[in-house]
C-alpha cells in the first residue's frame, strides 16, 4: 500500500499534476489520494487499475516541462505566483528562469520580435518611483509577448498622502490585470500588494529590499559572457564576485548577493562603513572597506551607482574622495583576476564609481549586455508567471 | 456613579503588598475598608464570590497614547496615564484639565504634561500650571529631547515640583527615520535601521542629568541589554530612576518583522533575540519597575502601508495582563511581583493612592482568573483598532470582573 502511494506521489511530481487531478483522471474520484493517505482500504483490482493508468498515461500525455529533465515538470519548476524577491527562490528555480530566458534572447536578436503568447492579456506597470530603463524594459518585454501594456506613474508623495497603498492595489486589481509590475520606494511594498491582488505580481524594485529581475539579468549576462569565452558552466561555482558601492541603500546588491550565492559564487561586498549594512556577513557576503583588497583575485567586479545626494557630506565627504577610494580605474582593475569581467546595473556615473575607459572596455565590460538580457529575463518572468492563467498544460 | 451599598468580594486570593492571602475584601463608599482572611460580608452588603480566583488591584497603565475604554476595561485597567502626544498636544493647562476629567467615573485618566511646548524639545511648557490642572507627571512624548541643556532644566524644574519625568530613551539623531534595529533582519529586508546603541546613548545622558538634578526619571521603555545594564548600575548607585517595558519587547524580537507585517512596527523597534532575553532577565532580577501596554491603536490608514511608511504603535491594552501572566507561568516573576509591575509601581510613580490592596485606597479591583485561556483575535478586539502583533496567539489570564471605586464596570 505504501509502495503504491509512493508511486502515485512520484507520478504526480513527474507529470506536474495535483493529487486531486490524479484521482479524477484515474478513477474519477477526486479525494481518492487523500483518502488513501488517511488509510482507505484498497482492493487488489483497483491497485492494478491505478498501475495500468500510470503506465499508459506516460504514452498518451508526455511530461511537460523541458526535455532535458533537469527541472521538475510543469508548475513544479516554478511554483510561485509572484516574483517578489530572490530570497523566495530555490537554486533550481533561478536556473529554470535563466534557461527559459535563452529563447527570448534569440528572439530579441531577430528582426521579427513578436511572440503572441500573451495576446489579450493586460499588464500594468505600476511605478511609484521614477525609472527609465526598468520601466522601458518591462514595457518592451510585455509588448514583445503580445500583451497590452499600461504604464502607471504615480508620484510617490501623492500616493502616500492620499489612499493607502492597499487601496491602490485593490483599485488595480479591480481593473482585472493579468500581471502587475510594481516599483515602489518602500521595502516590502510589493509583498503588501501581492497579498491583496488576484494576479501575479512582479517586483521591479521595492525600496532597499530587492530587485529580483536585475539580479537575474545580471546572472544571465554573466553566463553569456562566460559562454562566449568558452568557460561555459551552468552556474558560478568557484567564482569570486565583488560588489562595490552603496550596499546599504541598494536593492540590487541585496538581490545579487542572494542570487550569486545561490549559483555557487562567493560574494564580496565593498563600501565605506557608512554605506555598509549591519550584519551583512549573516547574509553570506564578505564585507570589505578596502577596495584593492576586495578586488584581489576577483573574477567579476560589479559596480553600483552612488546617488549624488549621498555624496555631499552625509555619507561621503565628496565625489572626488569617493572616486579616490572606490572608483574603478584601469589601474585598479589590475588587482582583479586577469580578464575580470566588469558589470554595472546603470545608470553610470562616469568618473565617479567607474572610469569611462573601464566602462567601455569591449572585452571586459558587459554593461550593455546586461541591458539586453533585461528584456529577455522579463519576458521569461512574464511568460512563466502567466502560464497558470493561460492554462498551459501542467501549470494550472 | 457612586457606590450605593457596601460590597464584599469573598472567597478569593487577595494579592496584597505583603503576599497572597486567602480571604475577602470589603468596600464602602468607593474605598477599601477591610481585607483579609477574617473579613465577612455584613448585613445589607452586596456580595460577590470570587470562586478562588485572584482579587487584585485594577491595573494602572503608565503611558498610553489613546483613551480606549472598552479595551482598558477588557484588560483590567482602571487608571491610565495618557501621553501628551495628542492632537493638540497636552502642553496647556486647560487641555490637561479637560483630559483629567474625561474618563470618569469608570476610568481615571492621569494626564502626563508635555515637557516642552508643542513637544518641540525647545521651550519648557507651563508645567506647574498643568500640575495644578491635574497632570500627574511630565513626559517628553514619543521622542527624546535632543538639547541636553533643555533636558537638564526640565529635570531641575520637575524635581522642584516633585513630578516624575517620563522619558523616551532613544537618541533621535541616530535613529532618524529608522523603522528597525540594525542587524541581519533589517539588512535582509532593506529597512531603514538604527543601531541599538541609540538607546544606550540616550540613557547614559539622561541618567547623568537625573543624577545631577535629583529628578525622578522614568524611562518608559528600555529594550536593550546594554540599556538594562546602565539602569541596573545607576540604580545601585542610588540614582532616582525607574524603567518600564511593554510586552512586545519581552515577547517578540526583530524576527517577527521578517514578513513586513506593519503590526510589528513599534517604537522603539523590535530588538534582537539576545536583547529580548536580556529584557526577561531584567524583569526577573527587578531592574524593570513597570510593565505597561503602550496602547496605541492605529487604523488602516496608518498600518496598511509599506513597513517603513507605517505608523509605529500597537494596541496593547487588551493583552497586557495575559502577556504578563505568561511571564508568571514561565517563572520569570511571581504573581505579587507581576501586580506590583502592573499596578503598584506605576501608581506610586504617579503619586496616586491606588494600585494596591490597602485599607483606605480607592476600591479599584480586578477579579482575575490567571489561567483562563483565550485567543487573541484581531477581528474581535474591543479596542478602537486591531493592530496587535499577537493575533491568533493563545494566551492565558483574563479579568472576570472589574470594579472602579467599588462600582462594577
Amino acid at each position: 500500500m505504501q509502495d503504491l502511494l509512493h508511486e502515485i506521489e512520484q507520478f504526480c511530481l513527474r507529470h506536474g499534476i495535483s493529487e486531486t487531478r490524479f484521482g479524477e483522471l484515474a478513477l474519477n474520484d477526486k479525494p481518492f489520494v487523500s483518502q488513501l493517505k488517511s488509510g482507505r482500504d484498497l482492493r487488489g483490482s483497483t491497485a492494478q487499475r491505478l498501475r495500468q493508468f500510470m503506465a499508459e498515461y506516460g504514452e498518451s500525455a508526455p511530461a511537460t516541462g523541458d526535455a532535458s529533465g533537469r527541472f521538475p515538470a510543469g508548475r513544479l519548476a516554478f511554483p510561485h505566483r509572484d516574483l517578489t524577491g530572490i530570497g523566495q527562490l530555490e537554486r533550481h528555480e533561478i536556473l529554470y528562469l535563466l534557461d527559459q530566458a535563452e529563447q527570448w534572447v534569440e528572439l530579441n536578436r531577430q528582426s521579427a520580435k513578436h511572440a503572441g503568447l500573451l495576446g489579450g492579456m493586460t499588464i500594468i506597470n505600476a511605478f511609484f518611483e521614477n525609472s527609465t530603463r526598468t520601466l522601458l524594459s518591462f514595457e518592451i518585454a510585455g509588448k514583445r509577448l503580445g500583451a497590452d501594456v499600461v504604464n502607471m506613474h504615480a508620484a510617490q508623495s501623492s500616493v502616500k498622502k492620499g489612499e493607502t497603498l492597499i487601496d491602490t492595489a485593490i483599485t488595480l486589481n479591480a481593473m482585472c490585470a493579468d500581471a502587475i509590475v510594481i516599483r515602489h520606494g518602500s521595502s516590502g511594498a510589493t509583498q503588501l500588494i501581492a497579498d491583496k491582488v488576484d494576479c501575479p505580481v512582479l517586483n521591479a524594485g521595492d525600496g532597499q529590499h530587492e530587485h529580483p529581475t536585475q539580479a537575474l539579468l545580471d546572472a544571465l549576462a554573466l553566463r553569456h559572457k562566460l559562454k562566449e569565452r568558452g568557460q561555459a558552466s551552468e552556474d558560478f561555482t568557484g567564482m569570486t564576485i565583488t560588489i562595490c558601492g552603496d550596499i546599504l541603500h541598494s536593492r540590487v546588491a541585496r538581490s545579487n548577493i542572494l542570487c550569486l550565492q545561490a549559483m555557487g559564487a562567493s560574494v564580496r561586498v565593498c563600501a565605506p562603513p557608512a554605506l555598509m549594512p549591519a550584519g551583512i556577513e549573516a547574509v553570506g557576503a564578505q564585507p570589505f572597506h578596502d577596495f584593492d583588497a576586495a578586488l584581489a583575485g576577483t573574477d567579476v567586479v560589479m559596480m553600483l551607482r552612488l546617488q549624488s545626494e549621498r555624496m555631499s557630506g552625509q555619507f561621503i565627504p565628496s565625489e572626488r574622495e569617493y572616486h579616490h577610494l572606490y572608483g574603478l580605474t584601469k589601474a585598479r582593475l589590475e588587482y582583479a583576476a586577469p580578464d575580470a569581467i566588469v558589470m554595472h546595473p546603470g545608470p553610470i556615473n562616469r568618473g565617479v564609481e567607474i572610469d569611462s575607459e573601464v566602462a567601455d572596455m569591449i572585452d571586459r565590460s558587459i554593461i550593455t549586455q546586461q541591458v539586453e538580457m533585461g528584456v529577455a529575463i522579463r519576458m521569461a518572468c512574464l511568460d512563466i508567471l502567466t502560464r497558470s492563467a493561460r492554462g498551459v498544460e501542467g501549470w494550472s | 456613579m457612586k457606590q450605593a451599598n457596601p460590597l464584599t468580594i469573598t472567597n478569593g486570593q487577595l494579592v496584597t503588598p505583603g503576599g497572597i492571602v486567602s480571604g475577602a475584601l470589603r468596600v464602602e463608599n468607593g474605598m477599601i475598608t477591610a481585607l483579609g482572611a477574617d473579613v465577612t460580608a455584613q448585613d445589607g452588603d452586596d456580595t460577590r464570590n470570587a470562586r478562588g480566583k485572584l482579587i487584585a488591584p485594577g491595573l494602572v497603565d503608565l503611558g498610553v497614547f489613546a483613551i480606549d475604554k472598552p479595551a482598558f476595561h477588557f484588560g483590567g485597567i482602571t487608571r491610565a496615564a495618557l501621553m501628551p502626544d495628542q492632537s493638540p498636544p497636552l502642553d496647556y493647562p486647560s487641555r490637561v484639565n479637560f483630559i483629567a476629567k474625561s474618563g470618569k467615573p469608570d476610568l481615571w485618566v492621569h494626564p502626563l504634561a508635555a515637557a516642552t511646548s508643542g513637544l518641540g524639545g525647545k521651550q519648557l511648557a507651563e508645567i506647574a500650571l498643568m500640575k495644578d490642572a491635574g497632570a500627574r507627571g511630565v513626559a517628553t512624548g514619543r521622542g527624546w529631547i535632543a538639547d541636553s541643556g533643555v533636558m537638564l532644566r526640565l529635570l531641575q524644574y520637575a524635581a522642584m515640583l516633585d513630578l516624575v519625568v517620563v522619558a523616551h530613551p532613544e537618541d533621535g539623531n541616530l535613529t532618524g527615520e529608522a523603522a528597525a534595529t540594525a542587524g541581519e533582519i533589517a539588512s535582509r529586508l532593506g529597512l531603514p535601521s538604527a543601531p541599538a546603541e541609540a538607546e544606550t546613548l540616550a540613557l547614559a545622558r539622561d541618567i547623568a542629568l537625573a543624577e545631577m538634578s535629583g529628578a525622578r526619571v522614568h524611562f518608559r521603555q528600555v529594550t536593550t541589554a546594554r540599556g538594562f545594564d546602565l539602569v541596573r548600575e545607576a540604580k545601585s548607585r542610588g540614582v532616582n530612576i525607574t524603567c518600564g517595558i511593554t510586552p512586545a519587547h519581552f515577547m517578540l524580537s526583530d524576527l517577527a518583522t521578517a514578513d513586513f507585517r506593519t503590526f510589528t512596527r513599534i517604537s522603539p523597534p523590535l530588538r534582537s533575540e539576545a536583547d529580548r532575553q536580556a529584557a526577561r532577565a531584567a524583569i526577573a532580577d527587578g531592574v524593570v519597575d513597570v510593565i505597561s501596554s503602550g496602547h496605541d491603536p492605529r487604523g488602516p490608514e496608518g498600518k496598511r502601508l509599506p513597513f517603513a511608511d507605517a505608523d509605529p504603535g500597537m494596541a496593547g491594552a487588551q493583552t497586557l495582563l495575559a502577556m504578563t501572566m505568561g511571564l508568571v507561568r514561565d517563572e520569570v516573576l511571581d504573581t505579587e511581583r507581576a501586580i506590583e509591575l502592573l499596578a503598584s509601581n506605576p501608581a506610586r510613580l504617579l503619586g496616586v493612592d491606588a494600585g494596591a490592596l490597602i485599607v483606605g485606597h480607592e476600591a479599584d479591583i480586578a477579579v482575575i482568573d490567571p489561567d483562563a485561556p483565550w485567543f487573541v483575535d484581531r477581528t474581535k478586539m474591543e479596542a478602537t483598532s486591531d493592530n496587535t502583533p499577537f493575533d491568533r496567539q493563545g494566551v492565558q489570564g483574563r479579568v472576570q470582573a472589574l470594579f472602579k471605586g467599588g462600582v462594577q464596570i
